[in-house]
């Protein structure tokens, strides 16, 4: 028989620090992506509160903690983390398993948002991008959620395998936040 | 340009993919003659103001929507979901 180990995907990666600004992988456990059906949306937020004690997140809003927490992922989707999906959701949304699908990093320094500003178009100035404000957008080209969950801390998920671009992305943003010096 | 997506606030265009003139939410029903169809697949006008394009807010929400915009001043002048334009 075989020994497979799990592996994380940037775990030969990451850690990263450069200009004050480090950069970690996180493992936020399970991950769940629940669509809910047409018409079905209060049905199933009543569902998700009376099994995890959370509601539904408004758009661009995340529900919970990045260790227990339901992330808005999308028009009709938002993302279950660190818990299993119980409670059938099933009878009010498609629900599906993605916990082996995303690399996520936690950015955190006081010039991350600079960093960020480099490879995304979302507006990051702290009176627009609240803290537990989440955006579905783009990152150097690559399809990413993005989330600030701290005054300096920001949340970066992309597909697992964009892990090697993902961390190469910030490098250079890294790089170039390092080159201008400090404001 | 950034495009008021209805669900995500103002964005950039970049994570915008667009579709062209709003004509696929005026599809001839059953049965329509060949004419209606032949302007429905051949046809677009050019205008000079207001105009109705679709776009795909492709690396945001993942929402069609409807942007009503000015082609001669390049005002965007508004947007809504796509599946309520079509209701």
């Amino acid at each position: 028989m075989a020994d497979l180990k799990p592996r994380m995907p940037l775990e030969s990666l990451l850690p990263m620090e450069a200009s004050g600004v480090r950069v970690r992988e996180v493992d936020l456990g399970a991950l769940t992506l629940v669509m809910p059906y047409r018409e079905r949306d209060a049905a199933l937020s009543d569902a998700l509160e009376a099994a995890q004690g959370l509601r539904w997140p408004e758009p661009g809003r995340m529900t919970g903690t990045t260790g227990r927490g339901i992330l808005w992922f999308g028009r009709a989707q938002a993302m279950l983390i660190g818990m299993a999906p119980e409670g059938g959701l099933e009878d009010h949304a498609a629900v599906a398993d993605q916990s082996d699908g995303w690399a996520v990093v936690e950015i955190e320094g006081d010039r991350a948002a600079e960093a960020l500003a480099r490879l995304t178009p979302v507006d990051l100035r702290p009176g627009v991008f609240e803290i537990r404000h989440t955006a579905r957008t783009e990152l150097g080209h690559m399809a990413a959620s993005l989330t600030r969950t701290g005054k300096a801390t920001y949340l970066v998920m992309v597909f697992r395998a964009f892990a090697h671009t993902l961390v190469h992305e910030l490098g250079i943003a890294l790089q170039g936040v390092a080159a201008r010096g400090g404001r | 340009m950034r495009l008021p997506c209805p669900i995500c606030g103002e964005r950039d265009r970049r994570e915008f993919y667009y579709a062209g003139h709003a004509v696929a939410l005026e599809r001839p029903q059953e049965g329509a003659g060949a004419e209606a169809w032949d302007y429905y697949v051949h046809n677009r006008d050019n205008p000079c103001g207001e105009t109705r394009d679709l776009w795909f807010h492709e690396s945001g929400c993942g929402a069609w929507i409807v942007v009503t915009r000015d082609t001669a001043s390049h005002a965007v002048l508004g947007a809504v979901l796509a599946e309520e334009a079509a209701r």
